[in-house]
């Protein structure tokens, strides 16, 4: 399946949109020992933003990111949402608050503890009236939110938008699956491999693999520790088609090759995505 | 949008409080009688009804597999071990290969049950969850699909969607994309969902649990009834040598964009996902011969939905929602009601809705109140979930293709 990544969100320790993550994705910058700053859900009516946690936020803030690059309406485009753990603290809060003497659950907690509700306020903040998806696969949770949503922009010949995010679980919780730190990555991706974008990326087989790690120690703790940010080696790929200062979508230098990339699947498999400059 | 190849379903089955697999699942809908019960799960004397699978007390069964223990798991193994599914995968593994079978599972809770029971045994001073838990297996949402692929060896990619109560609906067009782009050769697709503190507290919570069976369009309908649930299909690429008895014919997928936990009013969003799936499935909507409704049973979804029925379809398709019988098995819902239209294009007849002796006024569908017999050719199923996410399926028989 051939795609073209037409632009990509990251939010996470030190990283905090495409353009300023460059330098860190291609090893030229150190990650900034900074914690994930997640903005305000500010396109959510005020009802529906005084309800979210941590997890539709930090979801809707590469969402954001991502469509102030690209041309295509929010509204009108596909989404795949990948996602491991969901919304870790209302997980805690709800199971705390069902083990009491009285069991009991809070309507707004219970409304936000469905896996999809970040597609669910992305679709109201939006507008997005169109087909959305919302998938987990454990440690290989951007791998299959990947490959659902090629196969989306390829059968359907539509452009989609992949959101993976990762938050902490709170204790006691944390003690079992102890997640690094809240991180989100989105990409566009249009079906077949566009004149213009950040990358080329073709998905060249699903099955037994060694998988990539990322090209730094900080990085690679990142990619290790929290299951959308699987997605880095990937990310840095497509951060090492642009030139040093020529922007995010700046012109490939002559001699950049085309890279493979063996994303993490389930255990002892790769999602193997060829990497390659837009023409 | 241009009609899809329809794909073949080669095996299926269902596991509900109706019984294990096809024939008692068959036999419980000629009853026509509800198999809802008074809320005894756990002891909880909870004021409302559920479908409750009983004998869920073995540990799942397979090598290696003790730590994927848990009731939802539970009820998934006993769901696969029904009507010759595990014999069907296994053919179909010898043809294409494990690595070419994609597991594609809904579920809107997996295993959490058990960490909310763990939560009621946290350690005094520290507050640490009790040893034992299995976080991976048991808790987290894949929890389902892994302990699946693992059971049955299957090693495609795999997932558990969890879009609420349209879950194991989307899941089968997963699977027809995944085949269509040659991903997979076969897809085992399903939902698995079994009954929870969390949903049956949460949907207290909103004042949306009935106090006794729900009752799908009916005028004094007052709520859902939560249920559990395990139904499983295996959707194959076209050229199959077992292709030819049920055919996946068309889906359609959309977001309401209005709600977290309301449908719209007019049912928007429903009639896109139906209107879309009549597409896909290249076909008229004087073409479906019977719909099986979402039919929740709460005031505003069944209005939402008569709405959106009688805009597409008008008075003429006769629809009936099946949940007075099974009730609601939420990330189950859209794959065991799959099962349910498969049985009706398979033995000619349409299930009645039970327990809508008062029609609403305010409702328009020509809604069915009894069983009804009729050769059907192509029918529809809906199901959608908070978030406003929505999924309708159309099937069509073995004699259409």
């Amino acid at each position: 399946m051939k795609l073209t990544v037409q632009a990509i969100g990251v939010l996470g320790p030190g990283l905090d949109g495409w353009a300023s993550a460059l330098p860190v994705l291609r090893g030229e910058a150190a990650l900034p020992a900074v914690a994930t700053a997640v903005p305000p859900p500010l396109r959510l009516p005020p009802p529906e933003r005084r309800r979210v946690g941590q997890s539709v936020r930090l979801a809707l803030a590469v969402a954001e990111q991502v469509f102030a690059q690209v041309p295509h309406a929010p509204a009108t485009t596909a989404s795949v949402f990948a996602s491991s753990g969901g919304d870790g603290e209302n997980c805690d809060a709800l199971c705390r608050s069902l083990a009491e003497d009285v069991p009991h659950a809070s309507p707004t907690r219970f409304t936000n503890s469905v896996h999809n509700a970040p597609a669910g306020y992305w679709s109201i903040a939006a507008g997005a009236t169109g087909p959305s998806t919302s998938v987990c696969a454990f440690d290989a949770s951007f791998a299959a939110g990947l490959l659902e949503a090629a196969i989306y922009a390829c059968c359907e010949d539509e452009p989609v938008a992949l959101i993976a995010y990762d938050m902490l679980y709170p204790q006691p919780l944390h003690a079992l699956r102890p997640v690094l730190a809240p991180f989100a990555a989105a990409l566009v991706l249009v079906p077949g491999h566009a004149a213009s974008g950040l990358a080329r990326i073709e998905l060249s087989g699903y099955g037994a693999g060694t998988h990539a790690a990322a090209a730094t120690p900080a990085l690679e703790a990142l990619r290790a520790g929290v299951p959308a940010a699987r997605c880095l080696p990937l990310l840095e790929a497509i951060a090492r088609l642009a030139p040093a200062g020529a922007g995010p979508a700046g012109v490939p230098p002559a001699g950049v090759l085309p890279a493979e990339v063996a994303l993490e699947g389930l255990p002892g498999q790769v999602l193997r995505v060829g990497v390659s400059p837009c023409r | 949008m241009s009609p899809i190849q329809p794909l073949p379903i080669t095996a299926y089955t269902a596991t509900s409080c109706m019984g294990r697999g096809l024939e008692a699942t068959r036999a419980a809908l000629a009853a026509q009688r509800t198999f809802l019960a008074p809320c005894r799960f756990l002891g909880l004397e909870l004021p409302t009804w559920v479908g409750e699978v009983a004998g869920l007390d073995e540990p799942v069964p397979g090598p290696g597999l003790a730590a994927y223990d848990c009731r939802n798991n539970r009820l998934a193994a006993l769901g696969l071990r029904q009507d010759g599914f595990l014999e069907a995968v296994e053919r179909a593994t010898r043809r294409y290969g494990a690595g070419r079978i994609g597991v594609f599972l809904g579920s809107s809770t997996s295993g959490l049950l058990q960490t909310e029971l763990a939560y009621r045994r946290r350690d005094a001073v520290t507050g640490a969850l009790p040893a034992g838990l299995h976080y991976a297996q048991t808790h987290n949402m894949f929890s389902l699909g892994d302990y699946v692929r693992r059971s049955l060896g299957l090693a495609g990619p795999a997932s558990v969607t969890s879009v609420a109560c349209a879950s194991s609906a989307k899941v089968f067009s997963a699977a027809a994309r995944a085949i269509e782009a040659g991903v997979v050769d076969a897809a085992l697709v399903g939902g698995v969902d079994t009954l929870c503190l969390t949903t049956l507290y949460g949907f207290g919570s909103l004042e949306l649990l009935a106090p006794q069976a729900c009752r799908p369009f009916d005028a004094r309908r007052n709520g859902i009834s939560i249920a559990e649930a395990a139904a499983f299909a295996l959707v194959e690429r076209r050229d199959s040598p077992e292709a030819g008895a049920a055919w996946l014919a068309g889906f359609g997928e959309s977001s309401d964009a209005h709600h977290m936990s309301s449908p719209h009013p007019e049912g928007r969003g429903a009639y896109e996902a139906m209107a879309q799936a009549l597409a896909r499935a290249g076909l008229e909507a004087r073409d479906i011969d019977y719909i099986n409704l979402h039919g929740t049973g709460t005031p505003s979804n069944d209005r939402s939905e008569d709405a959106a029925v009688m805009s597409l379809f008008g008075d003429r398709v006769p629809a009936s929602s099946t949940k007075g019988a099974h009730g609601h098995a939420l990330g189950a819902a859209g794959a065991l009601e799959a099962v349910i239209c498969l049985i009706a294009l398979r033995d000619g007849f349409m299930p009645g809705g039970l327990n809508a002796g008062e029609p609403d006024p305010a409702l328009h569908t020509r809604y069915l109140r009894r069983n009804q017999a009729g050769a059907l050719r192509r029918v529809m199923s809906n199901s959608f979930g908070f978030g406003g996410a929505n999924c309708a399926l159309v099937f069509t028989g073995g004699t259409q293709q």
